[in-house]
């Protein structure tokens, strides 16, 4: 009989911050500009300057804390990790250390895997600086952009022994994970371009073992999918060096998303040992009960209580809350809609079908689309007073998107309005009965559901305007006396 | 406690200085020394007294997110040992 092992998965996440400026010095943090464009004295780590934190930066740590139902410390310290590699060029990092007055610290998360909640445990919140980029073009040599060195950088990191057992779980906690993120605007959450990293530290151990197994670490996943398919395969390695009688090494592995397998990384001289102290150019971070209590004021609905609410109150499924919630933008757009008068349901399908794939096209935010809530609601009202048929509306749908323009508008100015002509569709639904002999025998014989065809043609006669619905009850009658 | 020489050399390895045992054994007598003093301090009963990271009692000296002028490209690279289109050029260390 073969060994069953149990995945354990910790999750380290680092988050860059949404602010204006850096971490510690006034330079911006505008990503894609020309590289050391966006340096000074401080960020360059000359001699004689000093550090001073961003106070937006340090408050959507202590927001994101709260969120994950984090212990915020009262006093909070800087240190210094000392390492000697050029992508800082101070010679180390400032940092927060371990267990030792971090921002948030004992929280957790809470995910939804197939109808179940669980909670991911979190063992810290902390607030860092990021690095300079490297780039290794020419052999023996690496040339550096420090246009990111000292943007503002939360690190989150899942308890110890882990909670998450996996890929699933890790793929359902990242995305809860970026959604309060994006919730609490404190990052964008953009896994492509790196402002959300995730390592995953990686173990197995047979299912009755109480202990873990030797872990890895992985690195390099730029998505939600490279995040699911690099723990499927790295747990899947792991258990075939045990089964063959191996030993798996703690290393740092890389993740190539190409050839789907990971690959070990050079692992260092030495262990690492990163001498951290106290930083002694930034005084402590004092987190007094009044801060705290006017930034839990700030605090948004959070995704799972927005989509329990969506359940009850608009009857929605699973799946359309989970939908219309994954994006703060989305639910913000869903709620204007609701707002307008739309009703719940319809409101959701326009948005997570019409409206996502036009988005998808196009690569736009929801938040720039041109067909606003209020484009919307003015297209469902149409529908709803009879004016235009669904059909016509998905046609206006698509021109609004490109336009803008109001689609009451446009059906005014085009005469677009629904043929409400009790007898100009009648002419209609006996002229089609009249072209089409074959179908009304199959109609006459039995075959009801030939009367979709019928119904096809009559639209297709009248351009669309007519109400199908309403062009089927006229084509009973008008069979019935064939 | 007191460093041995083989601490000495990890110590010196970590930080990058290149020292020989003479003068490391030079540095482990006056590190010593200075530990000594603390084993002093340890004597002493400092149950009741909070650590501090700082012996200031400041806090929260905060900027606020504003964005100032950077320092001009040319400037920032002027002392660079090595530079070329905008970017410092620095010895490889890890061959990836």
């Amino acid at each position: 009989m073969s060994t069953h092992y149990r995945p354990s998965i910790g999750m380290e996440v680092h988050a860059q911050l949404l602010t204006e400026s850096k971490m510690f010095c006034g330079c911006a943090t505008r990503f894609g500009d020309r590289p050391n464009t966006n340096v000074c004295p401080i960020c360059l780590g000359l001699p004689g300057t000093l550090p001073v934190p961003n106070r937006k930066a340090v408050e959507h740590v202590i927001r994101t804390a709260l969120a994950l139902n984090c212990r915020v410390a009262p006093i909070a310290v800087f240190y210094r990790k000392n390492y000697f590699y050029p992508d800082l060029p101070k010679g180390y990092q400032i940092s927060q250390y371990g267990e030792i007055h971090p921002i948030g610290t004992h929280g957790y998360l809470e995910i939804e895997l197939n109808g179940e909640r669980k909670r991911i445990g979190i063992r810290r919140v902390h607030l860092e600086e990021d690095t300079g980029k490297l780039f290794h073009y020419l052999p023996g040599e690496s040339e550096v952009d420090y246009n990111r060195a000292g943007v503002p950088l939360m690190e989150i990191v899942t308890e110890f022994p882990p909670d998450i057992h996996s890929a699933e779980e890790a793929r359902e906690y990242l995305v809860q994970l970026r959604a309060i993120l994006t919730y609490l605007k404190v990052c964008d959450g953009k896994m492509e371009e790196g402002s959300l990293r995730c390592e995953p530290n990686i173990s197995v151990a047979p299912e009755d073992s109480n202990t873990l197994g030797v872990k890895t670490e992985l690195k390099n996943l730029n998505s939600f999918r490279s995040v699911v398919r690099g723990i499927e395969f790295e747990v899947q390695r792991q258990i075939q060096v045990l089964e063959s009688g191996g030993q798996v090494v703690q290393e740092t592995r890389g993740w190539s998303e190409e050839g789907a397998y990971s690959f070990p990384m050079r692992t260092k001289e030495f262990e690492q040992d990163y001498r951290y102290f106290p930083e002694p150019d930034i005084v402590p971070i004092q987190i007094t009960e009044e801060w705290l209590e006017s930034l839990r004021a700030t605090l948004p609905e959070l995704p799972l209580a927005k989509a329990d609410r969506y359940r009850k109150e608009y009857g929605l499924s699973d799946y359309d809350a989970k939908v219309l919630t994954a994006e703060y933008d989305t639910a913000e757009y869903f709620e204007r809609c609701v707002a307008l008068g739309v009703e719940p349901k319809t409101a959701c399908n326009w948005i997570t079908v019409e409206l996502q794939a036009r988005l998808n096209e196009t690569n736009l935010p929801i938040s720039q689309s041109r067909l606003t809530p209020a484009h919307l609601a003015d297209l469902v009202a149409l529908i709803k007073n009879g004016t235009i048929t669904g059909r016509i509306a998905k046609e206006l749908f698509d021109e609004v998107f490109q336009s803008g323009e109001m689609p009451s508008q446009i059906v005014q100015a085009r005469g677009m309005v629904q043929i409400s002509d009790e007898e100009a569709l009648r002419v209609a639904a006996r002229q089609v009965i009249a072209e089409n002999p074959d179908t009304v025998e199959k109609y006459k014989g039995g075959k009801t559901s030939v009367i979709g065809f019928l119904v096809g043609q009559v639209m297709r006669a009248t351009q669309g305007r007519a109400n199908p619905q309403r062009v089927q009850e006229l084509l009973r009658e008008e069979l019935e006396r064939v | 406690m007191a460093l041995t020489l083989k601490q000495m050399r990890h110590v010196a390895k970590l930080a990058r200085l290149e020292l020989s045992d003479e003068k490391l054994t030079h540095y482990m007598h006056a590190i010593n020394a200075l530990l000594e003093h603390f084993e002093t301090l340890q004597a002493m009963p400092l149950d009741t007294v909070e650590p501090t990271s700082h012996s200031i009692p400041v806090f929260n000296a905060f900027r606020e997110d504003c964005v100032e002028e950077p320092l001009s490209r040319d400037l920032a690279l002027m002392n660079a040992p090595e530079a070329r289109d905008g970017l410092f050029i620095v010895p490889r260390i890890v061959e990836e």
